[in-house]
């Protein structure tokens, strides 16, 4: 069933086009990689897509519905958002942040059950910070706010999920992890996933479809499989790209950049 | 830093609030004693002294709890609002409109009631002038508020000053007292109402704050509903801030720290935050200000000077044992 679609959109962020008329369409248990420079709009599309600034043209539709007939609650409870940069100015514990995730589905007077704790710690143990959940943010480091940030999208368990550089802070084990698990969010229980990532091996290998984002309006859309290619991510990434045969059953490619493109 | 419970802290909070409220009844230019005090209160007491407790001392100190309450209640959205630990009631120029609508109708020779009048106009017209152009078109940013506020606190700073320096003599004594805060106005008890009201339109919005801490973007990601909550919260900020400030003059430091205070003691979860705000921020004013009429009895100082004397050792011993326990974690 189709989860997250577009229809004809077109966005623009300062004047420059980040996609022009572009249609997409996400089933559940699906996972599309976005990919693209730095500045060509990513976070932007991203941004779109859940809702939280207008398209130029076209429609965004959640299960069937446009998305900006959608109150933001209703939407939350859909869809949720892993922003690249978080910041917390005040103290609070990592519990505390975490059930911030519950917010979409309570009433205004209404507090946290036993079975939203449940959630959020079983989401804290997902990211590896079952023992963290009575430390003050302040006293994280990068990867634990990127995996508190992880764990708080899983407390809110929305159908679609869209993660803004997920992987940015983590180290190799914690990558391959999270990815992992969002694979599972989408194999076993049927989430849809986007994300924005600079590593193509991992959106080659984690990613169903991808959609190449090239700067000037013009974005490929598509299966893994028939869109990632050499020649396509040297346009892509201005840099000539070297693509290996890579090993084990699902038979991907394996891209590297040409580290010495001069001789 | 384990938190406290929730629970325990408001109970804690509610008790030393009674005491402190039946202590400020006992202080005044004749020392009642507390089973006097129980007895005003609800029993038979000798007539005079009665009278003295119930219509002087209590209306005084029942402001006193109202307007502490008031401004740490705004003090603790308004650091959301703005999602800066800096911000206080006063950060976006409500008290400097006030002081400007008090200190012209102290110059006009006006009564206290145009005085409140005054203030109250003072205070609605910057925040309007504010909400106005900070608003004004394209987006809503903290930062674009806070710059906004700031600015017209300065130039409510220029009208304040012009004011003291063209003044009479015999009212700058008068005026100064009001602009550091005095109580000596405050007449009646029913600001205490307005803090309750106060207190239960922003309980709703609690969890909502939790939510806003982390960002305008992420909130609307989780659900909030970014232009109306954040025009909820600034206008009960703002009203609340405009009454308190048209009952006592703009009283520093509270605002500021006991959101602080609380936020170390009890950690960020605003269904805490807020009631517990409003009761020490209550509290430590009707402290303060039992301290300022007996400190240098039978003078009375302005409770403003008080509130940061009490408060500033005590915020750093919070602030020292926070960091303490963190480290060692």
């Amino acid at each position: 069933m189709s989860s997250l679609s577009t229809t004809k959109l077109s966005v623009s962020i300062a004047g420059k086009s980040v996609c022009d008329e572009l249609d997409l369409d996400l089933d559940s248990g699906q996972t599309l990689g976005i990919l693209g420079t730095n500045g060509v709009g990513k976070t932007t599309l991203l941004l779109t897509l859940a809702g939280l600034r207008s398209a130029e043209t076209g429609t965004i539709k959640l299960f069937g519905d446009n998305i900006h007939s959608l109150d933001r609650r209703a939407i939350a409870q859909k869809l949720g958002l892993l922003l690249q940069h978080d910041h917390d100015p005040f103290p609070g514990s990592v519990m505390e942040a975490t059930l911030v995730g519950r917010h979409p589905y309570l009433k205004a007077w209404q507090m946290e059950g036993p079975e939203d704790r449940q959630r959020a710690r079983a989401s804290l143990a997902a990211v590896g910070l079952a023992d963290f959940q009575q430390r003050q943010l302040a006293t994280l480091s990068g990867g634990e706010r990127r995996r508190l940030a992880i764990a708080t999208l899983l407390t809110q368990d929305p159908e679609v999920m869209l993660l803004d550089e997920p992987t940015s802070h983590l180290d190799i084990h914690y990558q391959i992890a999270l990815l992992n698990l969002f694979r599972a969010q989408s194999q076993q229980h049927n989430k849809s996933i986007v994300l924005v990532l600079h590593d193509v091996n991992l959106a080659s290998h984690f990613c169903d479809k991808v959609l190449l984002l090239y700067g000037n309006g013009e974005a490929e859309y598509g299966n893994t499989r028939d869109i990632l290619s050499a020649e396509r991510l040297h346009r892509l990434y201005d840099h000539p790209i070297i693509a290996i045969h890579g090993p084990g059953p699902l038979n991907n490619n394996i891209f590297l950049p040409d580290f010495d493109p001069q001789q | 830093m384990k938190s406290v419970s929730a629970t325990a802290v408001l109970s804690v909070l509610l008790v030393v609030s009674a005491i402190v409220l039946l202590h400020a009844l006992t202080i005044g230019s004749v020392t009642t004693d507390f089973a006097s005090v129980w007895n005003a209160l609800w029993g038979d007491a000798e007539n005079t002294q009665q009278r003295v407790i119930l219509e002087l001392r209590w209306p005084r100190a029942a402001s006193a709890f109202a307007v502490g309450g008031m401004l740490a209640l705004a003090g603790t959205m308004m650091q959301v609002l703005l999602r800066n630990p800096l911000a206080d009631p006063y950060i976006l120029g409500i008290s400097g409109g006030a002081s400007v609508g008090a200190l012209v109708s102290m110059l006009l020779g006006l009564g206290t009631l145009w005085l409140n009048a005054g203030a109250f106009t003072g205070a609605l017209l910057s925040m309007l002038l504010v909400f106005g152009i900070a608003h004004g078109h394209g987006s809503w940013t903290s930062s674009r508020l806070l710059l906004t506020g700031v600015v017209v606190a300065f130039a409510w700073g220029a009208v304040i000053s012009f004011i003291l320096s063209v003044a009479p003599e015999q009212q700058l004594r008068n005026m100064l007292f009001w602009l550091m805060g005095d109580l000596s106005f405050a007449s009646s008890s029913r600001s205490l109402w307005l803090l309750l009201i106060g207190l239960l339109l922003a309980m709703p919005l609690a969890r909502t704050l939790n939510v806003m801490l982390k960002g305008d973007l992420q909130a609307a990601a989780l659900g909030v509903s970014i232009r109306p909550t954040r025009f909820k919260i600034y206008l009960l900020a703002s009203v609340l801030t405009s009454l308190a400030v048209t009952t006592a003059g703009s009283i520093g430091f509270i605002g500021l720290v006991v959101p602080h205070m609380l936020r170390l003691l009890t950690g960020s979860d605003h269904r805490t935050l807020l009631p517990a705000s409003a009761l020490l921020g209550g509290l430590i004013l009707v402290f303060a200000d039992s301290l300022a009429r007996s400190v240098i009895a039978p003078q009375q100082l302005p409770v403003g000077v008080l509130t940061a004397f009490l408060g500033v050792p005590l915020f750093l011993y919070l602030l020292q044992r926070g960091n303490r326990i963190t480290r060692h974690e």
